[in-house]
């Protein structure tokens, strides 16, 4: 990568570091916070200044990181004339707008918080315009959605800022999913997710059939982004932000955004009928009607809003007509829309910081009070009506000359018609404006005496003006930018001159009549306005809203409808699907003949078999009575292992009589604290359907596994069996399949397990807290008890058996790897042996024993798991690869050592740990109930009552 | 000779096995309950180490231990659980 790429990365990276900063330099002043929100700014800026001149020799700066390139993802991005323009739009005007801000915004608003959303968005925005991956541009077009939400919602006070981000975010959202779908189109006919490969596929995107779906769905994209009707109404809504959010993204970025991904994809899409149909009309629709109803509105920045909404209608047009001439007017109106609308909003926010209020028919005759705000917003108000030497005239120009020779379904007047009453309209809004707010006779009633705002507060938008007046008087400073941009949308090298004198041309005459027509329109405002209140409007807001209501009526019926909060409805939804499905499976291509033949069934395997039944049976008829459906569990875990011993399959065996038993321990511990009955809840029509999805479910299941076992079919357990030995070093496959083969999972689960006995030691926590705590003190749990609390025989049994239990754990885990056994098993035979002893002692009497926290060795078992797993990458090998080696030391056989051993380790310490940790939890209820514990180890302890006869004799 | 003699005493067993599912389910009392299934599991640790007799493999034993191990535990939670609630106390 070059010098220029990584100093390209830089500018994109910039915004988000520097979003982390202004947050925490609040504390040392507004002033700090905002002159750290516009040092990595002003950074960005003067490094993109550095690759200008590059780039407007018709250089392309490109910058690449693989990122994912298995989707055609990657971190890359370039950097030519468009992309220039707009990047320095963004970095310019947030400069100007931090300045504003800082004086705009009162002590009241979280500045801090403020700046930072705004880098967010600057960034966004920025990744927007020098992406080269599609994928990449559409990560940052949705970054632009979420962050100028939180800056539109910044108020977050006013209900009207959060409906109107909410709106803002449920439309731009709508349509970057539409974009979406029709960027994976494009990338698809391309063969390539980079703009720059797609650049130059335009003609057989064109020639592809699926050339119209992609250019809807990505026109949906940038019409919602860009406030194109019919998604216009979004926009005046989103008004209700701060200013200056108002100035930097609904006039000068994200609103263009849209603009800018038409004029990317121009030398793509455009050309064909469709484009122009599509796009032009809705420019020139969205235009007219845009500057309409702007001429109506009466708050200050709805009338902006609209002629934004206009004036975005006219970038579209422009773009729309498909031709080079166009192009380039639309980049130079780009440009213009800048300058001029920024400085009105600018404006219109000291308008309402000055006076409280934005409402035109309460303001008039300021020019004398606010003479320097009056100045800058004549000076672009006259630019955006399209005066000579004001730099809106030059565009306009531009664009009445294109839409002068533009036929529309064969109509030669249609276009130049709209266009001109479009061009009417945007001049009689642009003279209310000035004339309503600062001309007129100077008026006693405002709601705060107005004048002129310090001058942090004026310099952005006087700057503004400045160019304005700048590029109004002599067009050709922004011929160099406007040829490098608009080369790179049409693809071509064009050569514009920009001149403010063009002749005497239809353009010309159309300009005289939108200045005439507009001042006449102005006069008769008064009694137009009265008709138009009076008229009948849709109401776009309340649509929305009925819409919306719409939508989320439905959601919630199909959601209420399976969702009813019992577990038995969702069951039921999920058995019957499952059993359907399978149904269809089986009906669909049938079943081959079995290969295999029955196994014979020994008598006693036949006993087993009816064990298990009738406990399972008598389970569903006594579960109401809890304790009784406990003692069935233990038989049907009986009978389960003993079949995983005939079945061949002792590691299951293993693991299953162990699980048996500290879940009975789980199940009982909190029995005691529970109802001892079951109440009776459903009615028979419930149980009858219930018992018949259950029936067709288990016996779906049971047919599955018949099917299955009485046919031959490869699984990957032959593949396991034959590289046990080989691959894992052991000749236990279980073991080896789960350390070694599907060790990832193994860690997944680990971390689950641990993650569990957390989360039941913390709900336990919150439940002591609750309303459940008080129920469970006035509880009396000592109804006609044993006295034998702690009795001496299961003590010294216990104590005997705890070597043992812990010698047989070490064995199990040791020799895993190769015989049945392993991490798991070893687990819970140690925490089996220390939970005896938390029986016959007393919680009390152990814990005190206990010298690592349960939650530490849950913590540890993860941290030796992980440190094995990655211990691999030293080797240059995947995670968890395992490595073995054999050792020969004299006293003892040969043994094995893998690091599959130290994995099994951290399973080993997780499984106990979680398992104490649950246990743990439960029996601390009975403490808070207010149990009494015992200090010594038994009820009555020899030893002691031994020594205390020395003492006495 | 073996063969005989394993086929008399897994019957035995077996038939013991119903016997206690026939116990468990007759109750009368919880006690009476917890015995039958603490005498299943000594039925099934017997069943266990016959089957790994018959197959000549000592491979099944270590079930036999670990259930024997463990099985007890169980029998005393379920004990305490009736005598004093609380199992852990």
């Amino acid at each position: 990568m070059s010098h220029a790429g990584h100093l390209l990365f830089i500018i994109a990276l910039l915004p988000f570091i520097g979003a982390l900063v202004p947050g925490l330099m609040i504390r040392a002043g507004r002033t700090a916070s905002a002159f750290f929100t516009a040092a990595p700014t002003a950074l960005a800026l003067v490094m993109l200044m550095i690759l200008a001149p590059a780039v407007l020799r018709g250089e392309v700066i490109q910058a690449e990181i693989e990122w994912l390139p298995q989707l055609g993802l990657s971190a890359s991005f370039f950097l030519d004339g468009l992309g220039l323009l707009f990047a320095g739009m963004i970095l310019g005007m947030g400069l100007l707008i931090t300045l504003y801000a800082r004086f705009y915004l009162s002590s009241a608003d979280p500045m801090g918080q403020f700046y930072t959303y705004l880098l967010l968005f600057q960034g966004a925005m920025l990744g927007i315009v020098i992406s080269d991956n599609i994928l990449l541009l559409l990560i940052f077009w949705e970054l632009t959605s979420l962050s100028s939400f939180l800056l539109i919602g910044y108020w977050k006070h006013l209900p009207e800022g959060r409906q109107g981000a909410r709106m803002a975010l449920a439309v731009t959202g709508a349509g970057g999913l539409a974009m979406i779908g029709g960027m994976l189109l494009l990338g698809d006919i391309a063969g390539s997710y980079n703009l720059t490969d797609i650049l130059q596929a335009g003609e057989a995107i064109r020639a592809s059939e699926w050339y119209l779906p992609a250019l809807i769905l990505i026109l949906l994209g940038a019409f919602t982004k860009s406030a194109q009707f019919p998604f216009h109404f979004w926009l005046p809504h989103a008004m209700a932000a701060p200013t200056p959010v108002s100035a930097y993204l609904h006039s000068a970025t994200m609103v263009k955004a849209g603009v800018f991904l038409m004029a990317r994809m121009w030398p793509v899409l455009a050309g064909t009928d469709a484009w122009f149909y599509i796009v032009a009309t809705t420019g020139l629709v969205t235009m007219v009607l845009g500057a309409l109803i702007a001429l109506f509105k009466d708050d200050l920045k709805a009338l902006l809003a609209f002629s934004t909404v206009s004036h975005l209608g006219l970038l579209t047009m422009l773009l729309g007509f498909g031709t080079e001439a166009a192009a380039v007017a639309a980049v130079f109106h780009i440009i213009n829309h800048l300058t001029f609308k920024a400085a009105l909003f600018m404006t219109a926010g000291i308008v309402d910081h000055e006076t409280h209020t934005r409402d035109i028919k309460r303001l008039g005759g300021l020019r004398h009070l606010m003479p320097v705000t009056f100045l800058i917003g004549t000076v672009a108000a006259l630019s955006m009506a399209g005066i000579p030497l004001f730099n809106g005239f030059l565009s306009k120009e531009m664009m009445l000359e294109e839409a002068s020779h533009t036929d529309w379904f064969g109509s030669h007047y249609a276009v130049p018609v709209l266009a001109t009453l479009g061009a009417l309209l945007s001049v009689a809004y642009s003279f209310r404006f000035v004339a309503h707010v600062f001309l007129g006779p100077q008026r006693d009633d405002y709601p705060h005496t107005p004048h002129d705002p310090p001058f942090g507060m004026w310099a952005a938008p006087a700057l503004l003006a400045t160019l304005v007046i700048a590029i109004g008087v002599a067009p050709f400073l922004a011929e160099g930018i406007v040829t490098a941009a608009a080369n790179a949308v049409t693809g071509a090298d064009l050569h514009p001159h920009l001149k403010i004198w063009h002749g005497v041309t239809p353009a010309l005459w159309m300009s005289v009549i939108a200045v005439a027509g507009g001042a006449l329109l102005l006069m008769l405002h008064r009694p137009l306005d009265k008709g138009w209140i009076a008229a009948p409007r849709p109401e776009a807001k309340a649509i929305f809203d009925r819409l919306v209501a719409g939508i989320v009526a439905l959601s919630r019926g199909i959601t209420d409808s399976t969702h009813n909060g019992a577990i038995s409805r969702y069951l039921a939804i999920f058995t019957v699907t499952a059993v359907a499905l399978g149904y269809i499976a089986y009906a669909g291509s049938g079943l081959s003949a079995p290969t295999r033949d029955m196994l014979p069934v020994p008598p006693v395997i036949a006993v087993g078999w009816i064990m298990l039944i009738v406990s399972t049976i008598s389970v569903v008829g006594m579960h109401h009575h809890r304790f009784r459906a406990l003692v069935l569990i233990g038989i049907i875990g009986l009978s389960i292992s003993a079949g995983f011993v005939y079945l061949s399959a002792p590691d299951l065996a293993l693991t299953q009589i162990s699980v048996e038993t500290v879940t009975i321990m789980l199940l009982l511990l909190a029995l005691h604290f529970l109802p001892k009955l079951t109440p009776k809840e459903s009615s028979t029509g419930l149980k009858m359907r219930d018992g018949l999805i259950g029936l067709a479910a288990g016996g779906g299941v049971g047919a599955l596994a018949y099917a299955f076992l009485m046919r031959d079919i490869d699984t990957i357990s032959g593949f396991h069996v034959a590289n046990s030995y080989e691959g894992g070093g052991g000749t236990n496959v279980v073991n080896v399949i789960l350390v070694d083969f599907r060790g990832y999972d193994t860690y997944g689960e680990i971390i689950v397990l641990g993650i569990a006995g957390l989360l039941i030691y913390a709900l336990m926590h919150a439940l002591l807290d609750g309303p459940s705590a008080r129920r469970l003190k006035n509880t009396d749990y000592s109804e006609d008890r044993s006295r034998d609390r702690h009795p001496l025989m299961m003590v010294v049994v216990t104590r005997v058996l705890m070597p043992i239990a812990m010698v047989v754990g070490l064995y199990i885990f040791l020799r895993g790897h190769n015989q049945p056994g392993g991490g798991f098993v070893a687990g819970l035979v140690v925490a089996i042996a220390l939970l005896m002893q938390y029986m016959a002692s007393g919680f009390a009497w152990t814990q005190e024993r206990k010298r690592i926290e349960y939650h530490t060795l849950i913590g540890l078992g993860v941290v030796i798991a992980g440190l094995t797993g990655a211990g691999a990458w030293l080797a240059g090998q995947p995670f968890l690869t395992s490595a073995f080696t054999y050792i020969h030391l004299p006293p003892i056989e040969e043994f094995e050592l893998a690091t599959a051993m130290l994995f099994d380790l951290g399973v080993f310490l997780t499984v106990l740990g979680a398992v104490m940790l649950m246990l743990y939890s439960l029996s601390r209820i009975a403490r808070f109930a207010g149990q009494t514990v015992n200090e010594g180890p038994m009820d009555y302890d020899p030893g002691e009552a031994a020594k205390d006869r020395d003492t006495e004799d | 000779m073996i063969e005989y003699a394993l086929y008399f005493t897994a019957s035995c067993y077996g038939i013991a096995l119903l016997l206690d599912l026939w116990r468990i389910g007759v109750g009368p009392d919880p006690a009476d309950r917890i015995l039958a299934l603490d005498t299943m599991v000594i039925n099934v640790i017997a069943l266990l180490v016959l089957y790994g007799v018959w197959r000549g493999t000592a491979i099944y034993f270590e079930a036999a231990m670990l259930v024997a191990m463990v099985g007890f535990v169980s029998t005393v939670a379920y004990c305490r659980f009736v005598l004093r609630g609380d199992i852990i106390e």
